[in-house]
């Protein structure tokens, strides 16, 4: 059965199907690149391994030897004097976590959107490498950048005059309003009587004096206290948890948006098309139709999004604002230790982590919460990654 | 005109006219649109302040000793001569190296294997989550790994191996996934017709499929080499040394300092920022210092970048 006749040009020779498969020595030379590649694909399973095992032996040590009261309830993270409070690094993550995400939800999806919706192909080919040198650089310049940059210039002059912000970005949305309303006004009626032209000119007048009395209201509050309009001016050179999260939500952008883009990608163009087909404006296809199509996707670069923030270490350490110990805050506007800052801060200054007695193995027991938290978002994360790409 | 009958007067007409096609008609739809350009705007915003602040935080060291810049060492005081980057040009070359030598290989092995040869079983789904799983934890626990692995006690030495072999694991899993997204890329004709002519599976490999599937290989390799160098955090965690490191006697390509300890050029900067604090002038040398890191990093990603686009653009 084995024996297959093959007809050739000389004579009728009798070919085997073991002689088909080649000599030996190549069928063990291709089993043996095949083993090389196995073992080279094993090595990320031996990584993995090595990192689970490396962070519980540590951490094991440290949840069986800690006095459990120091780990809850203190005035702050003093590792070096056998502190470990949790909640000043948790509360300072939090911190960081949610305004970076502030800065970096809405800047992604919508470059996203407007790069995958709106923009031309020659407007892409400027707009997209922004985002890819963007995605390039290094978290230490971010950390530079949001230290001297940030840190002085924009969250300094927030926190010592946090009223007139707050005032200035009212008055900017009434006088919008204002805008508007008067805009809709001249087009609606071509052709007016006087009476009407009398009491357009009375809301007019009305508009602008509610106007003049909220200037001077938060110029008055904005004067008062320690939030002074002058100290508007001043500056200051040191870290917050604010400017590091501003800088954390920078470097996060680009993540947010290349996944929101693919997520919109993915969207067929058949949605678009009957959309705008039913008479849909852009904004209305773009918002009712395409933006729910690909909600799971948004969702899954907003959770991808957060554990990047989360596990960021280098901006938060240099422009923080603590080194080493930090008390408990839960202020953007003073320095604090999220997570990955403590673990910076313990093992710099000397070459080596010392310390009071279980210092070492607190490094490893915040690495390991790290990891479990990261590893969650990730999971979930890639779940609804999933979920876009099944749908369609 | 059709529209006059409706109404019968002017007026009407006027309206009707004025509703279809009056300026700014579709007003939401402008401010949308304006939202998003916004958006994208803000962040050009931050990249150019960014540039802008780098650079004339660095330019005047940079201009005033360009030479001894390169070749000065970490120092105590931000006005001696010899202050530079030396070291940490080193130590980041060695970095690279290490990266160079480990990750791709290994990587791109690995890619091969998950895409050419695995067969759907238990192994290889546990390949697949462990690489996806490994991309995704942060760059400070590969810290903690390498702080195990390699200097293993508090009392134990960090050395420029414990760190050039950690960042080469954590850039790994990025060369996996990108190397085996360029190979399921190769059209499977081009398998087929290999096989066909009586090729062996290493054969269509090494011949066909590794060749195709080269630029996006590159593109992943140059990204991650990228990536690896500007990396601060596990360094900082294996023990880099921030303050001051003696200068060494031999040259850049000695191998003795493989095993001493070491710095590398985003730990000089960390240091210097540190130092600022302390001593004012060290914040125009970390800008310097910047200006040179993003000069080599953006210099690979736009590398990489143009290559991605061009293929693809060739292809089709």
């Amino acid at each position: 059965m084995s024996d297959i006749t093959v007809p050739t040009r000389s004579s009728g020779t009798t070919l085997s199907l073991d002689a088909l498969s080649g000599p030996a020595a190549r069928a063990r030379k291709e089993g043996a690149i095949k083993a090389v590649f196995f073992l080279a694909a094993t090595v990320s399973i031996i990584v993995s391994a090595a990192i689970v095992w490396s962070l519980v032996r540590e951490a094991w040590v440290f949840i069986t030897e800690v006095e459990w009261a120091n780990t809850w309830g203190q005035n702050g993270w003093f590792p070096r004097q056998g502190l470990y409070d949790m909640p000043t690094l948790l509360v300072a993550s939090l911190i960081v976590t949610v305004i970076s995400m502030l800065v970096a939800g809405p800047i992604g999806l919508g470059s996203a959107i407007y790069l995958s919706e709106y923009a031309s192909r020659r407007t892409r080919s400027i707009l997209k490498p922004v985002l890819e040198v963007l995605a390039g650089v290094p978290s230490v310049v971010l950390g530079f950048f949001a230290l001297f940059f940030l840190s002085p210039q924009i969250v300094e002059r927030i926190s010592r005059s946090g009223w007139l912000i707050i005032g200035a970005v009212i008055l900017t949305g009434y006088v919008a309003m204002m805008v508007i309303w008067v805009r809709r006004t001249l087009q609606r009626e071509a052709s007016t009587s006087a009476a009407q032209m009398f009491t357009r000119i009375i809301v007019l007048t009305l508009f602008v004096l509610v106007g003049l009395v909220m200037v001077w209201w938060i110029l008055r509050t904005a004067g008062s206290g320690d939030a002074g309009a002058a100290n508007f001016f001043q500056v200051k050179r040191s870290g917050q948890l604010a400017a590091a999260s501003i800088g954390v939500g920078i470097l996060t952008i680009p993540l947010v948006a290349s996944i929101s883009e693919d997520a919109l990608a993915s969207v067929p163009r058949e949605l678009r098309e009957a959309s705008a087909g039913l008479g849909a404006r852009k904004v209305t296809t773009t918002t009712q139709i395409v933006l729910p199509a690909a909600v799971s996707g948004i969702v899954a670069a907003f959770i991808i999004g957060v554990s990047r923030v989360i596990g960021e270490t280098m901006v938060v350490f240099m422009a923080g604002g603590a080194a080493d110990a930090a008390r408990f805050t839960d202020s953007p506007f003073e320095g604090g230790l999220t997570m990955t800052a403590g673990m910076a801060s313990l093992a710099t200054g000397t070459d080596n982590v010392v310390g009071e007695g279980l210092t070492f193995q607190s490094l490893y027991f915040v690495g390991f919460v790290l990891f479990l938290i990261t590893l969650t978002l990730n999971v979930i994360g890639a779940r609804f990654v999933r979920n876009v790409r099944e749908k369609y | 005109m059709a529209l006059s009958t409706i109404g019968g007067n002017g007026r009407t007409t006027a309206r009707v006219d004025a509703e279809i096609y009056r300026q700014g008609r579709d007003l939401k739809g402008r401010g949308f649109q304006y939202l998003l350009l916004s958006a994208l705007f803000l962040a050009s915003l931050f990249l150019i302040t960014l540039l802008i602040q780098v650079l004339t935080d660095g330019w005047p060291v940079l201009s005033e000793r360009f030479v001894d810049f390169f070749t000065g060492t970490l120092r105590s005081r931000s006005s001696d001569d010899a202050l530079g980057i030396g070291q940490g040009l080193a130590g980041t070359f060695w970095i690279a190296i290490f990266v160079i030598a480990l990750s791709f290989p290994i990587g791109i092995a690995a890619a091969v294997y998950l895409e050419e040869y695995a067969s759907e079983n238990f192994i290889t789904s546990v390949i697949d989550v462990a690489i996806r799983n490994l991309a995704g934890v942060p760059s400070v626990v590969y810290g903690l790994l390498g702080l195990a692995l390699f200097v293993a006690t508090r009392d134990g030495n960090s050395t420029l191996f414990a760190g050039g072999v950690t960042l080469a694991i954590l850039v790994l899993p990025i060369v996996v996934i990108t190397a085996a997204e360029a190979i399921r890329a190769v059209p499977s004709s081009l398998r087929e017709g290999a096989y066909g002519v009586g090729a062996t599976q290493w054969d269509v490999i090494r011949t066909q499929i590794l060749p195709y599937a080269a630029p996006g290989i590159l593109t992943g390799t140059l990204l991650s080499l990228a990536r690896a160098i500007g990396e601060a955090a596990p360094l900082i965690l294996v023990g880099a040394i921030t303050d001051r490191l003696a200068p060494r006697g031999d040259g850049l390509l000695s191998l003795d300092q493989i095993f001493d300890r070491f710095t590398a050029m985003p730990i000089v900067i960390v240091g210097w920022v540190q130092e600022s604090g302390r001593d004012q002038g060290f914040g125009p040398a970390a800008g310097a210092a910047i200006v040179v890191l993003l000069v080599f990093v953006i210099l690979m990603n736009s590398i990489a970048v143009t290559l991605r686009n061009r293929f693809e653009k060739k292809r089709g």
